[in-house]
């Protein structure tokens, strides 16, 4: 059992690092994302050694399935084809602080010595990872995050919605010409307050004038409060 | 296996990662890099909730799945949208946010 | 009622007068000058009643304070509104408001025509109330008090037409001059209190003998900075620049602010605070000095004014010289005496002086005015009066108080005796220049507006000017009123003159040596203590020194009468052979070019410098510049840092990331 183990995990964790090697080398980005999905794959492979059913089989579905076909999906609209030579200083820098955080991490890994990861875990319970026992988990002890990560998926859908949209209606040369006839000299007294303040007045000052003036027809509508 | 490998892995993982982000100028790539940065902890939580015999890792890391497909939704719709708008897909020439 | 409620009392009125005519200006009317008369009435009511009350106690508990109100009572001080009731706070509380009576009656005919009619009374009763403030005072908080509220009422009385720009620049110089004044008070107070720990009069006194040896460096100190304080107020040299050019204010304020009143409050300070004096002695003698040189200053220049104000303004100056003389050396109920008597032809002086200017429509020069006798009869008698009890003939009231003083002077013996025929020679130049003034303004031709005014009209002026720039001005608020009054035809001017000519001939006579001494002994309780107060010549002396004051006075009128009336053009011919000395004195001896001089041009100087360097450059430039652009410079270096570049700033959370695992793993080792 424990050859076994091993050599699984031996297979998957070099896959993984490989497909992660990949992703961060390889040019054209089409091959970036199938490099991930390779590495997806793979430490779908090192749950399942961690007896995280349910959780590989979301990875596979979910991530591998679902997050990548959308990838594919951008990758191909947007192509992205040639790419640029990586700015001077970070070309070297990159990797150099990966490289010393790489080791530091492994020096704190390894060299302290924690008691606990030296051990092969706890006792399997019956039932550990498996659907019925995250669901339970997830319908009682964690029901908040669940109900707040359902939350979270709405928002992103939205926020990708809102982002990915046209501009309603008008392309810019519709705007160019809603904004000509919204400027155009308006006739009189044809605004609320115009109508019922100039109306009148209009109507005192034709009056005031002269009845010679009255036998004109005026332009604007009359109204019955005066 | 000892508890301990998986978690060297994990470490190993999340340095490539950040490696890439911090040397890819495409940024689909760079997300791509993020994305092994999640998995990364993804499976140091996994590793430890095998250790512990407490299923409250796993319920994280699939929490942790959740976030990385909204973050996946919102920059790739990002890009989209500065694609569309005639822009360079480079992350060295989208630096308007500066000073 | 008990003596201190009486003058608790006379405190009330004035300021309840002031607050009612200030709040009800637009609505009082003429009203507001009889709400004004009326409060300083019962004001001097209240007085006499305090007085009465004063009397009822026995000689030696004649001094009570009573006080409303602790400011600060704690180990270090005794800060209370107390207000001190003995012989000399009576005596001067009954002087200020019986004369502010009789000049607020004449301000409703004055000022009848004048648009600030309501607010002249507020200020003037708010005038009452700090004088009174000041003399009623228990201890050196009150009387600084009082003091600042003076200065502060005189001030915006002297600019009380406020759109004549010469009017607010003597207001304003005023009032500079006075807070020269209120800081040697102060920084005097503070000595003594220093030593004394107290700052009432009464602790003060009685503490004084056993702290201070005499002439101790501190006391005299503090002396020399209270004669600094009393000489700012009593218009005495160098600090008098300001008195002459306090007559741009009306004539009823110059008549009570700086004839009668605040003027005196240099004698009231050196009277009340005589224990510290006597133990001073140095400080008293250089009182005594300055008193002395002012009387002759003064005496000198105003042979030579031609405005009739300002002739009257220089004999107020003068004649309190002598006062501050006769306090410095000790004849302390001599000079109160003389404050009282002149008080009397002094506000009268200026009362006649302000019905003969209004014959001449708001003119003031000498020059203009002559032969006003038959015209004005009334005030040719008044000015008559009020001239021959200042010049010091018998039996007016001035001569027995002048001649007073220079007795006790000269029965001081040593230095003193020669004040004292320097006295006598500032009474000989005293009758020449009130009478140069009479002589000139009523004798002669009369001059076109006399000539009017005895055809039954009053002269009225086109356009109204500025009666000492010539400049135009209108009637309306901030300028005199157009109509002007003259005494015989306003009845509260003539009682209120008539009361006090009455008062400058027979005031006197409750002090001839050798028949009663009414004021000594009235004043005798306040001056218990004091080795010099109880120095007294005999009658015989005090006699001959009358004799020869009335001689002295009368020689003087002589003079003038043969160089103004008897001899026509003599003034000039006199003017022209002592050109130089007649250009020293109608430059006032120079002290104002002096004072620019040495005062004010520096002051700009520092204050030029100040602005121009100071403010701009190190202030501006070093301090604000230097801060912002230290900020400035700072936020662009952290600016840098936002470049805009991603991979940086993940550059930048990686290395941070590196660090804090770092950190960790080190502490945990």
């Amino acid at each position: 059992m424990n050859a076994g183990t091993a050599i699984i995990f031996f297979i998957a964790a070099i896959v993984a690092l490989v497909g992660a090697l990949g992703v961060v080398t390889l040019r054209n980005p089409f091959y970036s994302v199938l490099a991930l999905v390779c590495h997806l794959v793979a430490l779908a492979a090192l749950f399942l050694l961690l007896r995280a059913e349910f959780v590989a089989a979301a990875q596979v579905v979910v991530y591998a399935g679902a997050v990548m076909v959308l990838y594919v999906f951008v990758v191909a609209y947007v192509g992205g084809g040639e790419e640029y030579a990586a700015g001077a200083a970070l070309r070297i820098l990159g990797p150099l602080f990966a490289i010393a955080l790489a080791i530091e991490l492994c020096i704190a890994l390894l060299g302290t010595g924690l008691s606990g990861i030296d051990g092969k875990g706890a006792p399997y319970v019956r039932g550990f990872g498996t659907p019925k026992q995250i669901g339970r988990l997830f319908l009682t002890d964690y029901l908040f995050p669940f109900e707040v990560a359902s939350l979270l998926l709405l928002v992103a859908a939205v926020g990708a919605v809102v982002l990915a949209r046209r501009r309603r209606g008008l392309e810019a040369e519709d705007d160019r010409e809603l904004e000509r006839i919204l400027h155009q000299p308006r006739p009189a007294f044809t605004g609320t307050m115009a109508e019922g303040a100039g109306l009148r007045r209009a109507i005192r000052e034709i009056e005031e004038s002269g009845p010679a003036v009255m036998e004109q027809e005026p332009a604007m509508p009359t109204t019955s409060n005066d | 296996m000892d508890i301990g490998w998986y978690l060297t892995v994990s470490a190993l993982i999340f340095c490539i990662g950040a490696g890439g982000v911090l040397t890819r100028r495409n940024p689909l790539v760079i997300l791509l890099c993020l994305e092994l940065m999640l998995n990364a902890a993804n499976l140091a939580l996994v590793a430890f909730a095998r250790m512990w015999g407490n299923e409250a890792g796993q319920i994280f890391a699939l929490i942790v799945m959740v976030v990385a497909a909204c973050e996946v939704t919102v920059g790739l719709g990002l890009i989209v949208a500065i694609y569309r708008r005639n822009l360079p897909i480079d992350v060295d020439e989208l630096h308007e946010l500066s000073g | 009622m008990a003596t201190t409620t009486w003058g608790w009392l006379v405190l009330l009125f004035p300021l309840l007068g002031s607050v009612v005519i200030g709040l009800g200006y637009s609505v009082l009317g003429r009203l507001a000058g009889w709400i004004g008369t009326v409060a300083i009435l019962l004001s001097f009511a209240c007085a006499i009643g305090m007085l009465v009350s004063l009397l009822g106690h026995s000689a030696h508990h004649r001094e009570l304070t009573s006080s409303l109100w602790s400011y600060d009572v704690s180990a270090g001080m005794d800060a209370r509104m107390g207000i001190l009731v003995d012989p000399v706070s009576v005596f001067m509380a009954l002087v200020v408001s019986g004369v502010s009576t009789l000049i607020h009656l004449y301000s409703v005919s004055y000022m009848k025509s004048d648009r600030g009619f309501a607010r002249y009374f507020a200020y003037l009763n708010y005038f009452v109330l700090s004088m009174l403030i000041l003399v009623l005072g228990g201890n050196f908080i009150m009387l600084i008090i009082g003091w600042a509220f003076v200065g502060a009422a005189s001030y915006l009385l002297i600019s009380f037409w406020y759109r004549r720009t010469t009017a607010t620049g003597a207001g304003i110089k005023a009032f500079v001059i006075n807070v020269v004044g209120d800081v040697g008070l102060v920084l005097g107070t503070f000595f003594i209190f220093k030593h004394t720990g107290t700052v009432s009069f009464l602790g003060t006194f009685k503490a004084a003998p056993h702290l201070f040896h005499t002439d101790s460096a501190d006391l005299v100190a503090a002396c020399l900075l209270f004669l600094v304080g009393a000489f700012a107020k009593s218009a005495q040299v160098p600090l008098h620049t300001w008195l002459p050019d306090a007559m741009e204010g009306p004539t009823p304020v110059s008549s009570l602010i700086h004839a009668a009143t605040m003027v005196t409050a240099g004698v009231y300070l050196i009277v009340r605070l005589h224990p510290l004096f006597e133990l001073a002695p140095t400080a008293a003698d250089v009182g005594a000095a300055v008193g002395c040189a002012t009387l002759l200053i003064a005496g000198t220049i105003g042979l030579v004014v031609t405005d009739i104000k300002r002739v009257i303004a220089y004999s107020t100056m003068s004649q309190i010289g002598y006062m501050i003389m006769g306090a410095s050396a000790g004849a302390y109920s001599a000079a109160l005496f003389h404050l009282m008597t002149h008080a009397f032809f002094k506000a009268l002086l200026f009362m006649a002086a302000g019905s003969i200017i209004g014959a001449m429509a708001g003119s003031q020069s000498l020059d203009r005015m002559s032969g006003f006798r038959r015209a004005l009869p009334f005030t040719f008698i008044c000015f008559l009066v009020g001239g021959l009890a200042l010049s010091g003939i018998p039996p007016f009231s001035g001569w027995l108080s002048k001649d007073e003083i220079i007795g006790y002077l000269d029965h001081r013996g040593g230095g003193f005796e020669v004040l004292g025929v320097l006295g006598y020679i500032g009474a000989l130049i005293t009758g020449l220049y009130t009478f140069r003034m009479i002589f000139r303004a009523f004798w002669g031709d009369p001059s076109p507006e006399a000539r009017e005014l005895e055809h039954g009209h009053l002269a009225h002026a086109e356009v109204p000017t500025n009666p000492m720039t010539g400049e135009e001005e209108d009637t309306d608020v901030g300028f005199p009123g157009p109509e002007h009054v003259i005494a015989e035809r306003e009845w509260p001017m003539k009682v209120a003159m008539g009361i006090l000519a009455a008062l400058a001939v027979v005031g006197g006579l409750i002090q001839i040596p050798g028949v009663d001494h009414v004021v000594n002994t009235f004043l005798a309780p306040s001056f218990a203590g004091s080795k010099l107060a109880r120095v007294e010549s005999s009658t015989g002396a005090a006699w001959i020194g009358l004799i020869i004051g009335a001689i002295v006075g009368v020689i003087g009128i002589g003079i003038v009468y043969r160089i103004y009336v008897v001899r026509r053009g003599a003034s000039r011919q006199l003017q022209e052979r002592f050109a130089l000395l007649y250009g020293f004195l109608v430059h006032k001896w120079y002290f104002d070019e002096l004072i620019d001089v040495l005062i004010v041009r520096p002051a700009l100087l520092v204050g030029r410098v100040g602005e121009s360097v100071l403010e701009r450059i190190v202030i501006g430039g070093g301090v604000t510049g230097g801060v912002t652009g230290g900020v400035r410079a700072g936020s662009a270096a952290v600016r840098r840092a936002q470049t805009g570049f991603l991979r940086y700033y993940a550059g930048a959370m990686v290395l941070g990331l590196f660090a804090i695992a770092l950190y960790f793993l080190i502490s945990a080792t």
